[in-house]
């Protein structure tokens, strides 16, 4: 293709430099908080210095050096018939809805209410029914659920309601290893899991510089099942993490590698993705803004900084901190997702998202969904489609504006453009005014049901999801829980 | 004296404590006269939106760092400066969200108040042994998560178990508590920033 492509780059090859060098020294001094002792073990094995009183390990360079050797630089996620549907590495960028929000946006009432199973279902339903997305997410926290099983039970719904693969995560051990034996019976096998993997986890380190002991052996067993991780580090610059936004890449760098270290000494090869959610921190509130220009900086840097390694990479954008979904929601939502697709993250994850992550939106949803592919738009950038730029589209024409009757437009409009839904407002006022005079949000609302209705649910072996049900059912009840909540399937 | 708080200069404020000190001016007029109306220039400022967090931890770290140099010549005056009342405040078990709870800490031990920071993760039974230990007068409890705040209901009641709810007075924090939910357990109050936090604690030991 002639096309140029332009990757949003922010560092000089030397600034990338001293950030992974900065980063190193980190490791060294203060080191890391390893809370873990598997993981204490595997590092001083290795050649890190442990101290057992403090956790606080010191790992030399050449390890985590190491440790990014054996890293792969590519890999697949697998949709439900075991097609490859999103491919993590390269430039190549993807978009899923932001995960575990506890609240529901009412799209009639503007109140955050707690979610449960039916809000899960609708938000995996339009998710499931728009392109924009490459993968589901486990959006909401279903609240009238044991929280003993919360996680499995919304990857439950994830695969019960969607064919795509899956971004999620899990806050407990055993909880991991029963979504490792969900996941495996769709694939057909703990090692059919690990060849084809249809979902990634979402692994967090505390900031500062800490891994606590649920995240370190989450990154162990997540190694040796060979399901791929994925690291969400999160310095807040100025509270949990230095002010200065390169400040905070190197922490997240820090934090990054010495999980990478842990996790490839696990299962040397298996994948993992250098990914995060930072934010500043908010000077007045207190808060986290995840729509603030200077949290995309962070990610924009920290990815430049994973791909100067040549890891696959993942961020935190699309979200908006506003509390309905309005201008600054619009705002905030659209130019950071820009932001995240010009920097070539392998995977965006925060669409739908209100209030500093805690509220889903199935309107926002679709909304935000306009705003993305208006970013892949934008990647896909300027493309040569005619053998004369323009000479041969005007054979005949004859100062006249008699474009739209060539052969040509119709054949290539639908590559030049694209073709928004009705959220996005493009009639005449008279017409606008004639469909009552809605504002997004209203039209949102509508496609929203639209979608819903129009939505069908993956046919998959009744034996299979029987299995599941049954899985889950009796998980379950172990929690607490006599009957799972209906559902309409 | 009042400028270094405004200033958050820890290390002005120290100094110049110990300037008065060598000056033979009185340590509790240096703190109520000099320092304490910078604190409160800062508190004001903060409310009215010209001034920032990072300026009010750093006023609090400049009042601590001055009132580490005058509080002991007080005492070997055989003098003690008021103190409002006796806090013990941490995040609530299940909890490890800091920032606000050591903010409201901060700004609770710079107005006056002797605060006990248990730190998060705090098991209730903690909170409440503490309280005993030390005789407090209030307990803060912090909770960032919907699935934690459940907890501040189980310190009330555990409180309330242990024949204290009388004497200790019990404030709650974080971004999921509403004046509905203080009200729903029994709780004192709540606020929504460090200032309000202090103004809050003040008004309480007050009543008690």
């Amino acid at each position: 293709m002639d096309s140029m492509s332009m990757q949003l780059q922010f560092l000089t090859p030397e600034l990338v430099d001293r950030i992974l060098d900065e980063a190193f020294q980190l490791l060294l001094e203060p080191g890391v908080q390893v809370q873990s002792p598997q993981a204490q073990a595997l590092l001083a094995s290795a050649g890190a210095q442990v101290d057992q009183a403090s956790s606080v390990t010191r790992i030399p360079e050449a390890i985590v050096r190491h440790a990014l050797a054996t890293v792969p630089h590519d890999f697949d996620l697998y949709d439900q018939t075991g097609e490859p549907a999103v491919h993590y590495g390269g430039s190549q960028v993807h978009f899923d809805p932001g995960s575990s929000g506890v609240n529901m946006l009412d799209p009639e009432t503007l109140e955050h209410y707690p979610a449960q199973t039916a809000d899960l279902v609708r938000l995996i339903q339009v998710a499931e029914s728009l392109p924009q997305y490459a993968a589901q997410s486990t959006a909401v926290v279903c609240n009238e659920v044991p929280k003993a099983i919360g996680d499995l039970y919304r990857l439950y719904l994830a695969l019960l309601y969607s064919t795509k693969p899956v971004v999620t995560g899990a806050f407990a051990i055993p909880t991991t290893d029963t979504m490792f034996e969900m996941l495996a019976l769709y694939a057909g096998g703990r090692e059919a899991l690990a060849q084809k993997p249809r979902a990634i986890f979402d692994i967090c380190p505390t900031p500062p510089l800490i891994w606590s002991d649920f995240g370190a052996s989450g990154l162990i067993a997540l190694a040796q099942a060979r399901v791929p991780a994925q690291i969400v580090s999160m310095p807040l610059a100025g509270a949990a993490g230095p002010v200065t936004l390169l400040g905070s890449v190197v922490q997240h760098a820090a934090e990054t590698l010495s999980g990478i270290t842990i996790h490839q000494l696990a299962g040397p090869g298996s994948p993992i993705v250098w990914g995060g959610a930072p934010a500043i921190f908010d000077m007045r509130h207190g808060t986290t803004p995840m729509g603030a220009i200077e949290t995309a900086l962070i990610d924009a840097t920290y990815a430049q900084v994973g791909k100067s390694l040549g890891l696959p990479t993942h961020a935190y954008l699309g979200a908006s901190d506003a509390k309905i979904v309005d201008a600054q929601a619009g705002l905030e939502s659209g130019l950071t997702a820009l932001i995240g697709a010009q920097a070539g993250i392998n995977m965006i994850s925060g669409a739908g998202m209100l209030d500093f992550l805690a509220c889903q939106s199935a309107e926002k949803l679709v909304i935000d969904a306009e705003g993305i592919a208006m970013a892949q738009r934008l990647l896909a950038g300027i493309q040569v489609q005619t053998a004369t730029l323009a000479t041969e589209l005007f054979t005949g024409i004859d100062f006249k504006a008699d474009f739209l009757k060539q052969k040509i437009t119709r054949q290539l409009f639908r590559k030049e453009q694209y073709l928004p839904s009705a959220v996005i407002e493009r009639g005449s006022l008279r017409e606008w005014q004639a469909n009552g005079a809605q504002d997004a949000f209203a039209r949102a609302r509508i496609r929203v049901q639209e979608l819903i209705s129009s939505y069908q649910r993956p046919a998959v072996d009744p034996a299979l999801e029987r299995e599941l049900q049954k899985m889950v059912a009796s998980l379950a009840k172990s929690a607490g829980m006599a009957q799972l909540p209906p559902l309409d399937l | 004296m009042t400028q270094a708080i405004l200033d958050g200069d820890p290390e002005l404020a120290e100094s110049l404590a110990r300037q008065a000190l060598e000056s033979g001016l009185d340590p509790l007029e240096a703190i109520n006269q000099g320092f304490v109306p910078g604190l409160d220039e800062v508190g004001a400022q903060f409310s009215t939106g010209e001034m920032f967090l990072p300026d009010l931890v750093l006023a609090a770290e400049a009042m601590k760092a001055a009132i580490a140099v005058l509080e002991p010549a007080m005492t070997q005056q055989g003098r003690t400066r008021q103190i409002l009342g006796t806090v013990v405040i941490g995040t609530i078990e299940g909890d490890i969200h800091d920032i606000g709870k050591t903010l409201v800490a901060t700004m609770l031990a710079a107005s006056g108040f002797a605060v006990h920071d248990l730190g998060v993760n705090v098991p209730i039974k903690t909170f409440i042994e503490t309280a005993q230990r030390v005789n407090a007068d209030l307990i803060g409890a912090s909770a960032l998560l919907t699935t934690t705040m459940v907890k501040q209901r189980d310190l009330v009641d555990a409180l309330e178990a242990a024949g204290l709810r009388s004497k200790i007075k019990v404030m709650v924090g974080g971004a999921p508590v509403t004046a509905e939910w203080v009200t729903e357990i029994g709780a004192d109050g709540f606020s929504r920033d460090a200032i309000g936090a202090v103004q809050l604690a003040k008004t309480l030991v007050a009543k008690a």
